[in-house]
């Protein structure tokens, strides 16, 4: 009954999470394979485990967010920690506090494991050089998200059985997005052709020298991919205007199931969320048969559960 | 003139033998003598080996040591008045002095912005009273430094400030950088501009390109300088106003300079030791200390930089020594302050060019110290006979560490903490007094 006694052993060695930049296939391969065994936890009437238990867990999110907060409170609830949810708006830091004194002052409570969020690139990594305990990236910037994109890469060889060999498509708000720039490393890593389509004022410049293929027609990169991953227009992120407006930005790179028909036909759709129906994804695809975007949430508490757990091998005291 | 503020101060003669001495004002590296007596240079090389030494001298055996004219830093952020706990002007003497720099020249970044001749002469007091080192303030070019209004050049110029500049803004109005420079002509004032459009260079805060795309940062074209540097030089050419572009940072603006001299425009152009030592990818794991502005380039401009200095496309070296502390750095990068200190470090980061053979120390001291001098109309920089006494005793040979913790600076935001050195200043005088020695443990 005792679903920690299946785990496999994974073999992850660091302290922290701070990207998949980093990562060995096999630590990637082995925190999928650790969270497949996480995914029948979720599924059975006693969902709570004990390998956290007597650890503290702070989620600090500096910026909003409710469905990457809830997984990493639902994983750990269900690890056995005591979870505490901080959010901190922007405006804290600006009363004066930095970053630095504000993970200063959390360590001093002793927390095991930090979940952070924040709205600038590297600051997680800043953050995890100043704390004694765990670290965990939720998501920093536009740099990385690795939670994210391992869970997308779980559910991908959970549908398709495998992740060598297939073509991905990430599609939408490259320049912005953390997403995307952990599922490229994460796909290279697995051996994935990965591709990338947005209009050109979306391509953070030099993209292609991260193993991408980029292409600014839906036509022509959804041309025979297996997998296709799509971005939130990130509008509130934006300083100026990027796209004109919504109506040419769907016209042109909204996926519907015009656009999808142009991808294998056994292509799949996959949305990190929250989406923008009618912006980036029509409704028919988004509700439709080939959408995996309600497994994504799922194997989002899966993944986040393995991870706290192989982070939390390495606690002190352990 | 400019008050040359140290003058009062009185000094022994000291006479300086068996020295490498090097003038780049005679184009002068020669084995030689240099000799000082009321406060200024007697002689200085192999003639002054044959000259009368003045009576009670020291004597000083540099057994080959390089002598060499004291520095002249035309880019220096000070933080008196407004910032005190980064720096003063007492602080960025003694780091001045330590690194060989007799010479600073201020930026009207401060709070309040030195846009008023009543500021200039403040500073000039303040700084006559508290610097070991030559303080030449540089006046605000628009007034608050908001780009849009002229400052008073005239008044300011009688106060002392040797050019006009917006620091670490840029002008965006063209037509406002037009008019400053065509009233500048009239006052012979030079501009120090900072060319970087603010509009494209946008939230940007390090070089655009992979590195940047790599690690989620916005970035900063290389174009944002191109365009404003093109743009400035055709309005020297317009107007005849005396230009200098206070720091270029990527081969492309080498170029612009390098054809607008061939064309005998009269432009000048600096970069920053930073940018001649250090590339973008020295950033790594989003080190703040790293954050300048202009943004650390690609190694490819790294290497056109050095050549240009070599060429003397590049007329000056400057440290662009700004002075954060842990409550401006110690951020995630993008909300970290840009800037690195410098004054202390330049020249021993400098001979590193040397020492890999891209740079020789006649072009080093031209680009450090004589031309600078030149463009601000200053007698300092040079060795001849009747100069004032402002040189150092280097010893180019001699390994070394460096522990940011021991800058004399009052912020400690080195790119170089850890760094390996060879060569240091062992001894500053400014006019004809000591104002470091340095004493080796051994």
């Amino acid at each position: 009954m005792n679903a920690s006694s299946t785990l496999p052993a994974i073999g992850f060695s660091h302290r922290h999470l701070l990207g998949i930049e980093g990562l060995t296939a096999a630590e990637v391969l082995g925190l999928i394979d650790a969270a497949e065994a996480e995914i029948a936890v979720s599924r059975q009437v006693e969902k709570k485990k004990s390998v956290l238990r007597g650890r503290t867990q702070i989620n600090l999110f500096f910026e909003a967010s409710t469905r990457t907060q809830s997984s990493f409170e639902i994983a750990g609830k269900r690890l056995g920690a005591d979870v505490m949810n901080m959010a901190v708006g922007n405006s804290s830091t600006k009363k004066g506090e930095t970053l630095i004194d504000m993970a200063m002052t959390l360590n001093a409570m002793r927390p095991d494991i930090l979940v952070v969020r924040h709205h600038s690139a590297g600051a997680v990594e800043l953050l995890a050089q100043k704390v004694g305990c765990s670290v965990i990236n939720a998501g920093d910037g536009a740099h990385e998200h690795p939670t994210q994109a391992l869970l997308d890469a779980l559910t991908i060889r959970r549908e398709k059985g495998r992740i060598e060999g297939l073509t991905v498509a990430i599609c939408g708000d490259i320049l912005h997005s953390r997403v995307a720039r952990s599922n490229i490393i994460l796909l290279n890593l697995l051996g994935a052709r990965v591709r990338v389509i947005a209009p050109s004022t979306l391509l953070p410049a030099g993209i292609e020298r991260m193993g991408v293929e980029a292409f600014t027609d839906m036509r022509k990169g959804l041309a025979g991919a297996d997998i296709v991953m799509m971005l939130r227009l990130q509008r509130e992120r934006m300083d100026g205007s990027f796209v004109p407006s919504v109506r040419e930005y769907f016209r042109y790179f909204g996926l519907d199931e015009e656009k999808l028909s142009w991808a294998k036909p056994d292509a799949l759709v996959m949305h990190p969320g929250p989406m923008n129906r009618g912006v980036e994804i029509a409704s028919e695809v988004a509700d439709g048969s080939r959408s995996l975007i309600r497994d994504q949430v799922e194997m989002g508490v899966a993944v986040r559960m393995a991870v706290l757990e192989a982070l939390a091998a390495h606690l002190p005291n352990a | 003139m400019n008050a040359a503020p140290i003058e009062r101060r009185e000094g022994r003669p000291v006479v300086f033998r068996n020295a490498r001495v090097i003038d780049p004002s005679r184009r002068l590296d020669a084995k030689g003598s240099v000799i000082v007596a009321d406060r200024r240079i007697v002689a200085a090389g192999p003639e002054a080996d044959r000259t009368a030494q003045p009576a009670g001298a020291e004597i000083v055996d540099c057994k080959g040591a390089v002598v060499a004219p004291g520095l002249v830093d035309m880019r220096v952020f000070v933080g008196e008045p407004g910032a005190e706990h980064r720096e003063t002007f007492a602080s960025a003497g003694q780091a001045a002095a330590a690194g060989g720099v007799t010479s600073i020249v201020t930026m009207p970044d401060t709070d309040p912005v030195i846009d008023d001749a009543a500021l200039v002469d403040f500073m000039t007091r303040r700084a006559r009273d508290t610097s070991e080192v030559r303080v030449w303030p540089m006046a605000a070019l628009t007034k608050g430094l908001e780009g849009h209004e002229m400052t008073e050049f005239g008044l300011l110029r009688e106060a002392g400030a040797v050019g006009v500049t917006d620091g670490r803004r840029s002008v965006a109005d063209t037509a406002v950088m037009r008019r400053a420079l065509t009233y500048a002509r009239d006052f012979g004032l030079p501009i120090m501009h900072n060319p970087a459009d603010p509009y494209l260079a946008g939230t940007g805060v390090m070089n655009e390109g992979e590195t940047a795309s790599r690690l989620g940062l916005p970035g900063i074209p290389k174009e944002a300088e191109i365009i404003t540097l093109e743009r400035d030089i055709r309005l020297a050419r317009l107007t005849g106003g005396r230009y200098h572009a206070a720091q270029i940072s990527c081969a492309e603006s080498l170029e612009i300079v390098r054809a607008a001299k061939a064309d005998g425009a009269d432009v000048t152009c600096g970069v920053s030791i930073n940018h001649l030592t250090l590339n973008e990818n020295d950033i790594g794991p989003y080190r703040t200390f790293f954050k300048l502005a202009p943004p650390l380039r690609s190694e490819r401009d790294r290497e056109a930089m050095v050549a240009g200095v070599a060429d003397g496309t590049i007329d000056v070296i400057v440290s662009s020594h700004d002075p954060q502390n842990v409550d401006t750095k110690r951020h995630p990068f993008a909300e970290a302050a840009d800037g690195a200190v410098g004054l202390e470090t330049m020249l021993v980061a400098a001979l590193r060019l040397v020492h890999a053979g891209a740079l020789d120390l006649l072009a080093l001291f031209r680009a450090l110290s004589t031309r600078p001098a030149e463009i601000l109309g200053l007698e300092v920089g040079r060795l001849a006979p009747g100069a004032p006494a402002d040189l150092i005793v280097v010893d180019t040979e001699t390994p070394w560490v460096l522990d940011a913790d021991t800058l004399r600076s009052r912020s400690k935001n080195s790119p170089f903490d850890g760094a390996r050195f060879q060569g240091r200043v062992t001894r500053t005088l400014v006019a004809g007094r000591t104002v470091y020695e340095y004493f080796s443990a051994a």
